[in-house]
């Protein structure tokens, strides 16, 4: 963007005061300023069309998404449609949603849980063989899970949790990444809190609730969104496991509406809607942790 | 469910340990504790990590259709077949021909809207939030918007509505490989999905590069622009490029999600995963073969990884400072 314009911000710089350096230099003149808005306005345009014909399929009739002339809007807007989804009786989509809702909640706080105390195991405790279990989890790392679906398969089926929520949640809880970045996190806790805290007798545990997690909340808050978002978006797993549409996640529902031999346009897009929005809210209501979350576990990763 | 077990356990500790030695007994052993804290974790690893990885290697060496517990034991048999299996090998080599084409294009977009989203002074956030918003969705959502209204093959799919009125014909996207644009249409989706994740860590990371720099760099005449760009911008954001690279490259090999939707029921375009599920959980069950694909397929993705990290110097610069 600068480089149409390298004299202005080198000139400005040279003569502004010290109190916004970056800004002023960064900024450029008022044209090099409108070329960043148009440019980046133009990429937001095109990440936002996908939204646009979501939303725009899901509450038109089939006949205005499929006419011979393009409809930018749906003619009626059909709020119909809604109704329609769930009362339809060929895909359990009611049902796909509670068990995307009851498994992402579960598997979040499962995953918060047993990888933060070990996060905190691995960074806080000494052990002489502490070294030696870390690399044993970092070494799951280079293995990805995606790849040991079909023994995890078999696995699973074994203990006969197919078609279960425990067969969704479970195996996906142990999650060494997640372990590694709770260990990260933990080394650059200031240890003056817990020490203050061994003083005042609390012992690891004690500490730990009491002092090292109420003072992590941001971080958990972060990791949890980022739990929750993967957890309600993962499709192979609960694609392997849930064989019966009763236990299907609203990912495989989705999936199943796509093979369908009947395509009923609208009613797709208002599933595919209705799978979004939760997360939609998630994403209003917690960007702040995520986009923390995200920076601190890049930073460190 | 934490507030009950910090009192239960701490409320003894200050009348029987001086603060002098709080460490005293079981409760205060580190090793006891050090296993408290990392216990369920390493079990459950163990178990549903270790244990799968393991039972796939026995399960390659052997011969296992329709069964998870063979007997016949053909050691190299099922490597040797998976890799003269034109499909699964033709599909390893698409994939890292994808991986090649996908990690630097995402790399480079995520850093460009990174450069423009850090460089607003007025809708920072709603930027910000419009680049990042695809996360949201998941790939199956992302295939489905393209397969049915974006990349339609028919004439009311957006992009054969916008090639017609520049006067060209409708493509069929998905549906014939030759020429293969399903291509254009899994690189746009996972662009789409991918860019904004990775445009908040290229955000946060030049937030965090120090403002003297550049002012040392204008002073000593370095233009604002490419200059800065090239010799401080980029070599500051090399952990970061790093950690990405390295996401992007597992990602890419482990693509299945928008693979599976868009091209179902065709036989090109399958990423290795999807070769795997077809072999082990489709009509063969073939365990044996499928176990020795992953391991081929872990092989590779590791070696990729370390690589990378021979190139990349694993953001070890970085470390050392």
């Amino acid at each position: 963007m600068t480089t149409t314009m390298p004299e202005v911000p080198g000139v400005r710089e040279s003569t502004s005061p010290a109190d916004k350096p970056r800004r002023v230099k960064r900024g450029g003149g008022v044209m090099s300023s409108t070329g960043l808005y148009i440019a980046t306005g133009m990429a937001g345009f095109f990440f936002l069309v996908p939204f646009y014909l979501l939303i725009r399929n899901a509450l038109s009739t089939d006949a205005d998404i499929t006419g011979e002339n393009w409809k930018f809007f749906p003619t009626d807007i059909q709020w119909g449609n809604i109704s329609e989804l769930f009362n339809d009786g060929t895909v359990p989509f009611a049902q796909s949603l509670w068990n995307s809702a009851v498994v992402a909640t579960l598997h979040t706080t499962g995953v918060l849980l047993v990888c933060s105390l070990a996060g905190y195991g691995l960074a806080r405790i000494p052990y002489k063989h502490a070294n030696k279990v870390f690399y044993a989890v970092l070494g799951t790392l280079m293995v990805p899970t995606a790849v040991t679906f079909v023994p995890s398969f078999v696995l699973v089926s074994s203990l006969g949790w197919v078609d279960t929520y425990r067969g969704l949640i479970v195996p996906g809880l142990f999650s060494g990444f997640t372990c590694f970045l709770f260990r990260q996190y933990f080394l650059g806790f200031p240890k003056e809190l817990e020490e203050a805290a061994r003083v005042d007798g609390l012992g690891y545990w004690g500490a730990y609730w009491r002092i090292v997690v109420p003072n992590s909340l941001n971080f958990f808050a972060a990791m949890a969104t980022i739990t929750f978002i993967n957890g309600w978006n993962s499709f192979l797993w609960p694609l392997v496991i849930g064989q019966s549409p009763d236990a299907w996640t609203v990912q495989v529902a989705l999936s199943n509406y796509m093979t369908n031999q009947t395509v009923i346009f609208h009613m797709i897009f208002m599933a595919t809607a209705f799978s979004i929005l939760p997360l939609v809210f998630v994403f209003l209501f917690l960007q702040r942790w995520l986009v923390q979350g995200i920076a601190q576990t890049g930073i460190k990763g | 469910m934490s507030t009950t077990n910090t009192r239960d356990l701490a409320r003894p500790a200050p009348a029987k340990a001086s603060p002098a030695k709080p460490r005293r007994g079981l409760r205060g052993s580190p090793t006891f504790n050090f296993w408290l804290f990392t216990g369920p974790f390493l079990i459950g690893l163990a178990i549903f990590v270790y244990a799968p990885i393991l039972w796939s290697l026995w399960l390659s060496f052997f011969e296992a259709r329709f069964t998870v517990t063979p007997d016949k034991f053909v050691g190299f048999d099922n490597y040797t077949y998976m890799l003269t299996n034109d499909d699964f090998v033709g599909s390893l080599g698409t994939f890292t021909a994808f991986a090649a084409f996908i990690v630097p294009t995402t790399w480079a977009l995520s850093l460009g809207l990174a450069l423009l989203v850090n460089r607003l002074r007025f809708m920072r956030a709603f930027f910000r939030s419009v680049f990042f918003l695809p996360t949201a969705c998941s790939y199956v959502a992302a295939s489905l918007i393209w397969k049915m209204s974006i990349f339609s093959g028919v004439r009311f799919g957006l992009m054969n509505t916008v090639l017609d009125w520049f006067g060209i014909d409708n493509i069929a996207w998905l549906v014939d490989p030759n020429p293969p644009w399903y291509w254009v249409v899994i690189v746009s989706a996972r662009l789409w999905l991918q860019s904004g994740f990775y445009m908040i860590l290229f955000i946060a990371a030049l937030q965090n590069i120090p403002g003297e720099l550049y002012e040392a760099a204008a002073i000593d005449g370095a233009k604002p622009g490419w200059q800065t760009f090239r010799y401080i911008t980029l070599p500051q954001l090399r952990a970061t490029s790093t950690a990405v690279v390295l996401l992007l490259l597992v990602a890419a090999y482990q693509a299945f999600d928008e693979f599976f939707n868009l091209l179902s029921k065709t036989t090109w375009g399958r990423p290795p995963l999807v070769e795997l599920y077809y072999k082990a959980l489709g009509e063969s069950q073939d365990y044996g073969a499928g176990s020795a694909g992953a391991v081929i397929l872990t092989v590779l993705i590791c070696a990729v990884t370390l690589l990378q990290g021979k190139f990349m110097g694993f953001g070890r610069g970085e470390e050392s400072k």
